[in-house]
């Protein structure tokens, strides 16, 4: 690997260690590559995600036209748009903590708990989102881990929320720890078989997942569409199916309009299923081994073709998962508009997380809050919702070449890793 | 070792064989189960299409419902019976034109006492192949030296967006076009830093480039377009078709292909270049060797990375070009994500051509007939949702990469970064 760092252009300094404060901060310190380059690489994309917004802003157009009259006003004004956007989408994602606090204060006075429900409601919502990302941010991980690209995750969320509103809705008369589990299971099952075409085609014939699994997506799409117009309509015809049964409901931890419910806990333990799983199972060990070298996996013994449909399966049960609980947590019926994208910006979480299910986590909170906040900068600062997408892009750009990065930074890189670089593609 | 070999092939290929022969055998029951209730009606297809006022005449194909597909259908069961007892050489070109009769059948079926204008759906088909095609020629170039292009969905999303911006600014669309081009050539050399210089994953890379574009598209397009400055998404009308003298009066063949957008021309030319460029040319065969062996190349003094350089910005440009026909080519407008999955259709027929222009723009036609087939039929009301009908070019491509009609032969070091020694 010594070439592409050797050739990035500041790392090449007639210093070997380049002094700069960021190395102070991180390199010297020792702490890992593994958690600085995630965080210089998202704060970097919030730099630049700043500057597009400012520049998309016409107040801060019009300070620059009078900059030469009035330098600091341009300057000012980026600022301010800047802080402006940012503020409002931290607002939006925590909710305003001084009106938290004052909240609770009246609350333990007088027993009044409904504006302080109201207060939480910004940190539940951003909790909220963040529950199919977590999920499937694994779902794309478990992929990773086997040298797999599951692109599908998208498909495997609405292919999996219409078999749980299927058993949601029509399944009457079960007591609910009976129909909820099995609405959960028809979930992820819908999603694992969906996935493990994909996977077989793949260990059948070598057909790249990449482009299967977004074939599937838009064979999914259609199929929810023909599922929602026709057979799984609601009775009045509207494009949304009936809404489950309450028994199918995962149930919220606090009344209304805080929407928080324990399917967030079901993602943190999956979570941690998933560590357990890769890293303390057989199959997990043979998981990883085919996603680190297939050849050896086949010398040693493992059958690679299994092992792919198998690591499918569970990466797309995963993300089925991820769309069922969401649907039996927060919308109860499924529509259209079911999904913002849960499963493309899985891949994202996957990349920054570095396919772990503690980073995903991680980054999955992080996009989750992002999203939160997200509608409340449109809608007071007007920075389209589109921004954090864009941010999310920077970030896998930097995420995957962290030369970017450590040019940048001034970082030394003599005791750096690069992040495991997982098989190439073979044949798209 | 070398017999054991053999035999386990000899075995591999009696059992694709048999399952080519079971295909066959299913689908040739599946158009017998069209006989239904389609005795004594009558098909039409209309060829004649009228174009800038001129019809250009051709008699109508009527044919008798019932027996035609009757006749396809045997057709087809022969075929599988022969393939099951005697086997063909090539099954590849027997599977393709069995499928072919099978869509015929269905088409016949379709248009029961009712009439189908076929000249047009097979103008509407090379239309829409278009853009598909252009995808599937920019992947070509890419992966002929070596290096994935997943990104391409996104470089014609910005190449839509960007031509639609330019072309309403300037109001020339020619200057839309280059602009489109010049913006899909900016994100390929993003690609080609990343996986060229910097060796990141390519899929990892094409992917960072389809979620940018998504996102810096729509956020552009809402922040200073949707609602403010409407005027910037009107580039004005798309281009007009340019009839070629005297050629475009000949029926059905006029039509289709000589009265197009000029774009469509523009593809036909860039096929035949690529051709003789591939083939015919030093460059073209220094590209390819760095494709499928850049160690070697490197030793006969080959710059492998200049090559995938230039190739990689080549891709872009031709993708930038395929979004700009997206949006100011044929529709005039743009629209949030409208490319809509035409970059890995693209990619998917290069893979159907095995990597070479003829057979990239003969799978980039299929798609776009499966593409035209949706709206007509949903015209025709056949009584299968038009989604199930949408489905239909997805399914063909899984089917086409899944080798059931032969393992395609790719770029040796396809998806592989260089690095030198």
């Amino acid at each position: 690997m010594g070439k592409p760092t050797a050739k990035s252009p500041r790392a090449q300094g007639p210093d070997p260690a380049p002094r700069s404060p960021w190395s102070r901060l991180f390199v010297r310190k020792g702490i890992p590559e593994m958690v600085y380059l995630p965080i210089l690489s998202v704060f970097t994309a919030f730099v630049i995600g700043g500057f597009i917004t400012a520049f998309s802003a016409t107040t801060t157009l019009d300070a620059w036209s009078t900059f030469f009259q009035e330098p600091v006003r341009a300057l000012a004004a980026t600022w301010g748009t800047i802080r402006e956007a940012y503020s409002a989408m931290f607002v939006g994602a925590f909710g305003n903590p001084i009106e938290v606090f004052r909240q609770v204060m009246s609350w333990i006075q007088t027993g009044e708990s409904k504006a302080l429900l109201a207060s939480i409601r910004p940190l539940s919502e951003s909790m909220v989102i963040s529950t199919p990302y977590i999920i499937a941010g694994l779902a794309v991980a478990v992929g990773f881990r086997g040298g797999l690209f599951n692109i599908g995750a998208e498909g495997q969320l609405f292919v999996s929320g219409m078999a749980a509103a299927y058993v949601g809705y029509a399944v009457h008369g079960l007591p609910w720890f009976i129909h909820l589990p099995l609405a959960i299971l028809a979930g992820a099952l819908a999603g694992a078989s969906w996935a493990a075409i994909p996977g077989y085609l793949k260990a059948a014939t070598g057909a790249h997942e990449v482009i299967n699994t977004i074939m599937m997506n838009y064979i999914a799409f259609r199929l929810t569409e023909f599922l929602l117009n026709g057979p799984m309509a609601r009775p009045d015809g509207l494009p949304i199916t009936p809404e489950v049964l309450a028994t199918a409901y995962i149930p919220r931890l606090l009344p209304m309009p805080v929407r928080l419910h324990w399917g967030f806990f079901i993602a943190l333990a999956l979570a941690a299923l998933v560590y357990w799983f890769l890293w303390k199972t057989t199959y997990g060990m043979e998981i990883r081994m085919v996603g680190a070298n297939p050849r050896a996996a086949r010398y040693a013994g493992i059958s690679v073709t299994r092992i792919t449909v198998l690591t499918m399966a569970i990466s797309g049960a995963l993300a089925g998962l991820a769309g069922t609980i969401h649907m039996l947590g927060v919308e109860h019926r499924m529509v259209r508009a079911f999904s913002p994208g849960y499963g493309f910006d899985a891949i994202a979480l996957a990349l920054l997380g570095n396919s772990h299910p503690l980073g995903v986590v991680l980054a999955a909170l992080l996009f989750g809050f992002m999203r939160g906040g997200a509608a409340r900068m449109q809608s007071l600062a007007g920075t389209p919702v589109e921004l954090i997408r864009v941010i999310q892009g920077l970030v896998i750009v930097f995420i995957a070449a962290p030369e970017i990065i450590r040019g940048l930074y001034r970082l030394s890189s003599a005791r750096l890793e690069r992040l495991p670089q997982r098989r190439n593609a073979d044949g798209v | 070792m070398q017999q054991s070999a053999m035999l386990s092939a000899l075995i591999k290929n009696r059992r694709r064989n048999f399952t080519v022969g079971l295909f066959l055998i299913v689908e040739a029951l599946l158009i017998f189960l069209l006989l239904g209730d389609t005795s004594g009606k009558v098909s039409t297809f209309v060829l004649a299409i009228t174009r800038a006022g001129t019809n250009i005449g051709a008699p109508d194909l009527v044919v008798p419902t019932w027996s035609s597909i009757l006749a396809l259908g045997t057709l087809v069961g022969v075929t599988a019976l022969w393939q099951l007892i005697r086997g063909f050489q090539r099954t590849n070109a027997v599977v393709i034109s069995m499928v072919a009769v099978g869509i015929a059948a269905f088409l016949i079926w379709a248009t029961r006492d009712k009439s189908l204008n076929l000249t047009g759906m097979l103008v509407s088909s090379v239309i829409r192949a278009t853009p598909i095609a252009l995808a599937a020629l920019s992947g070509l170039y890419s992966e002929r030296s070596g290096v994935v292009n997943i990104g391409i969905e996104g470089m014609m999303l910005m190449g839509a967006f960007v031509s639609v911006v330019a072309a309403s600014v300037a109001g020339n669309l020619y200057v839309g076009f280059a602009a489109g081009i010049l913006a899909g050539v900016v994100l390929a050399l993003l690609h080609a830093v990343l996986s060229i210089r910097y060796s990141v994953n390519q899929i990892v890379s094409g992917t960072s480039i389809i979620i940018l574009s998504l996102g810096l598209t729509s956020y552009i397009f809402r922040a200073f377009i949707d609602p403010p400055h409407p005027e910037l998404n009107s580039p004005g009308s798309p281009l007009a078709a340019v009839a070629i003298p005297f050629l475009w009066r000949i029926p059905v063949v006029g039509p289709i292909l000589f009265n197009q957008s000029p774009i469509i021309y523009i593809l036909f030319m860039l096929l035949i270049a690529t051709q003789i460029f591939f083939y015919s040319t030093k460059w073209g065969l220094r590209i390819r060797s760095v494709g499928e062996n850049p160690k070697a190349a490197d030793t006969l003094g080959i710059n492998v990375s200049r090559l995938r350089y230039i190739s990689v910005l080549i891709s872009g440009g031709i993708a930038g070009l395929g979004g700009a026909y997206m949006s100011i080519g044929s529709v005039g407008f743009f629209n949030e994500g409208m490319s809509a999955g035409k970059g890995f259709l693209g990619l998917a027929a290069m893979i159907f051509g095995n990597w070479n222009p003829g057979g990239a723009f003969l799978g980039s036609l299929v798609f776009g007939f499966f593409d035209s087939w949706q709206e007509k039929l949903s015209i025709l009301q056949v009584g299968v949702p038009t989604e199930l009908l949408g489905m239909a070019p997805y399914i063909a491509t899984m089917i086409v990469l899944a080798g059931f009609i032969g393992r395609s032969r790719m770029p040796a070091a396809d998806g592989t970064p260089y690095e030198k020694q």
